[in-house]
């Protein structure tokens, strides 16, 4: 059997004829990063490769690492298979990777979505004959709403609250959405506060990007201080002590898993903003009939279930396992990403 | 219908219970009141009969929203529930509709007589037409259940606030059996009308489960114990000559229970005795399962009634001589209610009394409790002597101290997804026993709490990286994870593949300590059967 240009193994997505992995979970020589999120970027590569403007954030992140930084559509080549990056909209410096050896051409997306944000370079279709594509919102019952849409919402439900007399208590990301919720939020209604984890990462994103001006929640800060005005915090902050010096606050998180009544109860927040930085179930279909593909292989999400969707469809559709954070990927607040 | 959606929304958009009360307030106090009475029919769980079955329902949403129908089982299965799922499945609409609540419920009472292809076009018609929450709620109104975290008693809150009459008395006017399609809202929350009164009960009055040691209520001569019962909680209500039987969930359940038409004409009219049914087969108490023979069932058999009688077992009466006497303290209700027992006692009447305890000391009451599976009760109830007979769940006068459950380590079997806040998390669990050989795991029990939120995370996100196999909503999962079950009873079951039946299992703990081989066997659990 002819060894496929990219294969799944315990370490990782392999490209065996360049001896490189794409986004792997376990330590590696050479390792070539879709993007910032714990879960793709992780620790212990010997050499990273990865777009420019991801260098600083998993630098950040993962401190003193060997990274080499790629411009869009830069091809570079490994033992004869050709590389290129490719912007995938689902964070700043989020790809796609693309690998293509002896005219055969495969997508890795990592994580995409395909509305522009205002902040990630849009999302670019990129033509392939197998497309790996995560399917996180891999569900008819998710449809997302035109962003302007949820940040009128959003800068109303601020409004609200301060004419009530509370403080908004905002949760997302503290790495891509946190940035796309401060650039789109309207400071003349009040101050911008952020928690530590998010301003230390607005910080490293604010060379490439201008933002709202943001102030960190400190020791010092008082209720008073904030009263009114709109803190950005991770989900992780949820529940904590750090939150109680809000009082009288309101609750909301945007998320794509807002969609479900349920989700936001469970988690006892007020108020859920169906908001996400991933392809919802048009979007993942447009997207995998533009790159003009026959075969997808679904990495995570409602994997099952999508892939058996697309091979009614008439694709040539699997499913591979991996350890992007998938089904378990929606309880935010517990996830690694806010936890730096 | 406008406002009731955005009320919806409203209440959706927030977890305060001090919020949620404003604006059901608000709304009791703008919308007109045809709207009103089907706003609190629908919050105190009155719902219009289905004029549509789901199975129908699925199929014809799926082929609006253009995807197969496993498709949209699948997804069913995900967000936990029919009316949000097909509200969200439907392509997105931004308008909205001008008609009343009141004129949608009377277009749902109608359509259930309606041939097949007029309820398709119906539904089709709003399912398009109404924007998010306006389809949601539709739907909810057709599908039934309407449980948004809004609890009765919340609702008679924002209504006793929208009124300025008392809570209490609103609570009793909302009880019992009214058609909001036929009542107005005058003659349900405003008018005083004797005649409405004869079946009416009293709202139930509840009991919390004792936090500490007993001592801590004080005295122990202030107080009077009895047993807890196992039926089900009852008012058995005698006036103008008839008998009404009202279950704890308000349900009239007189013809479940036609045994205790003996009463009417023994029993002065008047009065309205709180207790509990109990199965009574072979001349003593039988256990819960013998009385799921009789729940469930209108028309009791002759032979069945032969088979398993009821009695109430009696322990408060509210009325007497036509008084309601639920202010008067508990130590003189029960006089009367002793007085009346001894006057009325009869091998063949099924009024039996719950016999007060009197302790000295509360180490005396502990040594009663732990008598409580011989005698077949749950444990002991304690009430405090000088207590009127309050209204819902109250701190204070009443508490249940219930025997420690029996218990048995068993292994995680098969998950479900659960529904409302824990939709798309699995958290309903299937549990199994080792047989003899110690080698295949029996399934004993369902279980669906005991754990905390963030153990339910975990798990959910351990089951998801076990699955064995799938079956529709179902995962089988490798057994690997042991669990402390409680229950509170146990009895043998021809109904059960163990042949075991347990009463309110539920999981006590997570016994991360212990490999799947230490877990118990079926033998284990059937040790225990008394």
């Amino acid at each position: 059997m002819e060894t496929p240009l990219l294969a799944f193994n315990d370490k990782g997505i392999y490209c065996a004829a360049a001896d490189v992995y794409l986004d792997p979970w376990k330590p590696v020589d050479k390792a070539i990063i879709s993007h910032g999120h714990a879960d793709h970027s992780r620790y212990g590569h010997k050499k990273y490769i990865t777009h420019h403007s991801n260098v600083p954030i998993i630098s950040h992140r993962l401190g003193e690492i060997s990274v080499t930084g790629k411009k869009w559509n830069e091809s570079f080549t490994i033992n004869g298979v050709k590389f290129s990056l490719h912007p995938a909209g689902h964070i700043i410096g989020s790809s796609q990777i693309r690998v293509e050896y002896k005219g055969e051409v495969w997508v890795f997306t990592g994580d995409y979505k395909t509305e522009d944000d205002g902040v990630a370079v849009p999302y670019e279709p990129v033509k392939c004959h197998t497309f790996i594509t995560e399917c996180t919102f891999g569900l008819p019952a998710f449809k997302w709403t035109p962003q302007e849409q949820v940040f009128t919402e959003i800068n109303n439900w601020w409004a609200q609250n301060q004419a009530d007399g509370r403080t908004s208590v905002l949760f997302g990301y503290s790495l891509g959405k946190a940035q796309r919720l401060l650039k789109h939020l309207d400071p003349s209604i009040g101050k911008i506060y952020t928690h530590g984890a998010i301003e230390n990462m607005t910080e490293v994103l604010r060379s490439q990007m201008d933002f709202h001006e943001t102030t960190r929640v400190t020791r010092e800060t008082t209720k008073a201080d904030m009263k009114g005005n709109i803190v950005l915090a991770p989900g992780s902050a949820h529940g904590s002590t750090w939150i109680r010096k809000m009082v009288p606050y309101v609750t909301a998180s945007a998320s794509g898993w807002m969609t479900f009544r349920g989700a936001r109860r469970r988690r006892a927040i007020d108020k859920g903003f169906v908001l996400s930085d991933h392809c919802d179930w048009q979007g993942l279909l447009s997207s995998i009939k533009e790159t003009g593909c026959e075969k997808v292989i679904c990495t995570h999400g409602y994997t099952d279930i999508f892939s058996k969707y697309l091979r009614e469809q008439g694709y040539d559709a699997r499913t591979e396992e991996t350890q992007y954070e998938s089904e378990t990927g929606q309880l935010e607040s517990d996830k690694e990403k806010d936890s730096e | 219908m406008r406002a009731f959606a955005d009320l919806i929304k409203t209440l959706d958009s927030t977890n305060k219970t001090t919020l949620k009360v404003e604006a059901l307030t608000e709304y009791f106090k703008n919308a007109e009141d045809k709207d009103k009475v089907w706003t609190i029919a629908i919050l105190s769980h009155r719902r219009p009969p289905r004029p549509v079955n789901t199975t129908l329902m699925r199929e014809w949403a799926s082929e609006l929203a253009n995807i197969p129908l496993w498709l949209f089982e699948e997804s069913y299965h995900i967000v936990g529930d029919l009316a949000e799922t097909i509200a969200l499945v439907i392509p997105k609409s931004d308008s909205s509709t001008e008609k009343s609540l009141n004129q949608f419920l009377q277009e749902i009472l109608d359509l259930k007589k309606k041939p097949e292809d007029v309820k398709k076009e119906y539904l089709f018609d709003n399912w398009l037409n109404l924007n998010y929450y306006e389809r949601f709620v539709f739907t909810k109104l057709i599908t039934g259940s309407f449980r948004i975290g809004v609890s009765q008693k919340l609702m008679t809150r924002a209504l006793a606030k929208a009124t300025e009459i008392d809570e209490d008395i609103l609570a009793y006017k909302l009880m019992g059996n009214w058609e909001p399609s036929k009542i107005t809202y005058n003659k349900l929350i405003l008018e005083e009308n004797e005649e409405d009164f004869l079946s009416k009960p009293y709202p139930f009055y509840l009991a919390y489960a004792i936090e500490d040691e007993p001592d801590a209520l004080g005295d122990v001569s202030e107080w009077s114990a009895e047993h807890k019962w196992d039926g089900i909680r009852s008012q058995v209500i005698i006036r103008n000559d008839q008998l009404f039987v009202w279950s704890r969930g308000e349900e009239l359940v007189t013809d479940k229970y036609p045994e205790f038409e003996a009463l009417v004409g023994v029993v002065p009219n008047g009065t309205v005795i709180d207790g509990e049914i109990l199965p009574f087969p072979d001349g003593e108490i039988g256990t819960f399962n013998d009385l799921q023979t009789r729940i469930g069932r209108k028309n009791v058999s002759k032979k069945l009634l032969e088979k398993t009688p009821v009695i109430l077992k009696a322990y408060d009466i509210l009325e007497w001589e036509g008084e309601d006497i639920r202010n008067t303290a508990f130590g003189e209700r029960r006089e009367i209610l002793e007085k009346l027992y001894h006057e009325v006692r009869s091998d063949e009447l099924p009024l039996h009394l719950s016999e007060s305890i009197r302790f000295k000391t509360w180490e005396e009451a502990a040594v009663e409790r732990e008598n409580s599976r011989e005698v077949k009760s749950e444990g002991l109830m304690l009430k405090r002597l000088d207590s009127p007979y309050l209204v819902g769940r109250k701190k204070g006068d009443w508490w249940k101290w219930k025997v420690d459950p029996l218990t048995i380590d068993a292994v995680l079997t098969y998950a479900m997804r659960g529904h409302g806040r824990r939709s798309n998390l699995f958290t309903d669990y299937t549990f199994g026993l080792w047989d003899e050989e110690k080698k295949e795991l029996v399934t004993f029990a369902k279980a669906y709490s005991g754990l905390t939120d963030k153990e339910f995370r975990k798990l959910d996100a351990w089951i998801k990286r076990n699955t064995l196999d799938r079956f529709g909503p179902v995962r089988s999962v490798t057994p690997h994870y042991v669990f402390e079950i409680a229950f509170e009873g146990i009895a043998e079951s021809k109904r059960h593949k163990s042949g075991v039946a347990t009463r309110f299992p539920r999981i006590l703990r997570w016994r991360l300590d212990k490999k799947i081989e230490e877990a118990n066997t079926l033998e284990d659990l059937k040790a225990l059967i008394p």
